[in-house]
């Protein structure tokens, strides 16, 4: 039996912004109203039609930018879960879209670390007695790159999995951006080059961790009857799945080797009634080489422990069987802190057809995969064509 | 590469039973009364049956490496102290805890190494748990 939502809500305006320099020079405000305005534009639609504003940059955010920008909203969303709260946001939008709840919603992300203040520092979310402070911090855990070295290194210990295969997924992604002329990083880097950089937490060199740029994105979702009117051709959302499994602490994690997304993958693809087998273009979060290797390994692509020997040979890369992180990832095409706007954006990018020397030809059925935490909370959007509904 | 800084941690009125066991040198972790679950991180609550019927015990403060990194870039106060060792150890009664391995080169540790408890005095009536390896 077909899934109820399956296909009734589309993202119909996609767009994102970054810089060569990694410095955008706009406040976080202004360019969350840059987005929503060029995606509705992107989709044809204006700043009238919006009845919902979603977003997560700080308290009461999403009620702050619809005052910016004039919006009185009927449904609204200020869900964090990190990286992943915009694949959150596309669940819940598309959920909240077919209920009747909203008809156009607006998701937004913008963040300046690179040239304004860290979006991590502060914040509501640091507050109160949360458990990281107690049984974490005061150990040193004060870089991402320590909690996903951990992962890493069970993932070594268990499955024999190696450096030299982790820094093949930096190199494919690098090949990507090497297409892509608004990536941050463009030149060739090969295993070698991953290996001899310098070793930042044990397992994980430099070239194995996410970049720090300014970045912004926006999309728009209506439901898939007022999609067909509108300028572009709509991406469905065919399936999505949410999964955590932990808070702030690694230490909860329950099995270091496997994230969130052995359960939120399944969940979405059976919502989608398609098979890893069936997808034709993956963009996924990578915030560090790990990262990605997990995920396609709870996603399905491989079996868990495969992942290792399914990343050899380039098969992510250019002209590889799976096409993943086509515009480079969060390793060499942008990273503001939470990377799963762009995951998304790129995924309709491909399902439109729209890219130049990177698109995946005859791409139909996409996965786009954020992680948000510290490997905490996963969400899986699998996205589509018109031929696939 | 200086000694590790000794952050003093956020205590909470639920866990101060468990700081101030530490700072008297005592390893405690709170156990479930109805399932006997021994409960990571320390709160008076059972995650795995849902019952608020939990007491301390004492820890044997022996465990096993589960995973660890050498940091090689710290920020903050940890800065100087690069390299260190950052652990995730298998408590010998379940629980898996954040904590430094200490008392040894960072190169000499290994997944699987058996290690035991030692206590970083922070100055505020807590003490931070460490481990370093038991055969040393
Ligand atoms: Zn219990």
């Amino acid at each position: 039996m077909t899934h109820p939502l399956r296909g009734q809500s589309a993202i119909v305006g996609a767009v994102d912004a970054v810089s060569p320099t990694g410095s955008l020079d706009r406040t976080a405000s202004q360019l969350e109203v840059d987005m929503v305005r060029a995606a509705l534009d992107d989709a044809g639609l204006s700043i009238r039609d919006v009845d919902s504003v979603i977003s997560t940059s700080g308290m009461m955010a999403s009620l702050d930018l619809a005052e910016r920008m004039g919006v009185r909203g009927r449904y609204t969303d200020t869900t964090m879960t990190g990286g992943s709260s915009f694949e959150v946001h596309v669940e819940h939008a598309a959920a909240a879209i077919s209920a009747g709840y909203c008809e156009v919603a607006v998701i937004v992300y913008a963040a300046t670390p690179r040239s304004g203040k860290n979006p991590f520092a502060g914040g509501p979310s640091m507050g109160g007695d949360l458990p990281f402070l107690e049984w974490d911090l005061p150990y040193g855990f004060g870089l991402p790159a320590s909690s996903y070295s951990l992962a890493a290194r069970r993932h070594m210990h268990e499955y024999g999995t190696t450096s030299e295969q982790l820094a093949e997924i930096a190199v494919a992604f690098r090949a990507w951006a090497a297409k892509n002329p608004n990536a941050y990083r463009r030149d060739p880097i090969s295993v070698d080059d991953v290996l001899a950089s310098p070793m930042v937490a044990e397992p994980l060199h430099k070239l194995d961790c996410c970049l720090v740029t300014d970045g912004a994105g926006a999309l728009v979702m209506t439901s898939a009857e007022r999609a067909r009117d509108l300028r572009r051709s709509p991406v469905y959302v065919l399936g999505a799945g949410t999964a955590h499994t932990h808070g702030m602490s690694i230490s909860q994690m329950p099995d270091l080797t496997t994230s969130g997304a052995a359960v939120s993958g399944p969940n979405a693809f059976a919502m989608a009634g398609v098979r890893p087998a069936d997808v034709d273009v993956v963009e996924l979060y990578d915030s560090f080489t790990i990262t990605a290797l997990m995920t396609l390994e709870d996603l399905g692509f491989c079996a868990k422990g495969e992942g290792g020997a399914f990343v050899e040979g380039g098969r992510l890369g250019p002209g590889g069987d799976l096409p993943t992180n086509t515009n480079g990832g969060g390793l060499s095409y942008t990273h503001p802190g939470m990377y799963g706007m762009f995951v998304l954006v790129e995924a309709v990018r491909q399902l439109r057809g729209e890219v130049v020397d990177r698109q995946v030809a005859g791409a139909e059925i996409a996965v786009a995969n954020g992680c948000g935490g510290v490997l905490s909370c996963t969400s899986t959007i699998v996205l589509g064509t018109e031929s696939t509904l | 590469m200086t000694d590790l800084p000794e952050i003093a941690p956020a205590v909470t009125l639920e866990t101060r039973p468990f700081w101030d066991a530490t700072a008297e040198g005592r390893l405690i972790l709170p156990r479930c009364n109805a399932c006997s679950t021994v409960i990571w991180y320390p709160r008076l609550f059972c995650p795995s049956c849902a019952s608020d019927d939990v007491s301390w015990v004492d820890a044997a403060g022996t465990g096993t490496v589960y995973s660890f990194t050498v940091v090689r870039k710290g920020q903050g106060p940890f800065a100087p102290a690069a390299p260190y060792v950052l652990a995730y150890v298998e408590l010998d009664e379940g629980p898996r805890v954040m904590t430094n391995i200490v008392g040894c080169r960072p190169d000499d540790v290994t997944v699987g190494q058996r290690v035991v408890v030692t206590f970083a005095d922070t100055g505020e009536a807590t003490a931070l748990y460490r481990f370093r390896p038991a055969d040393r």
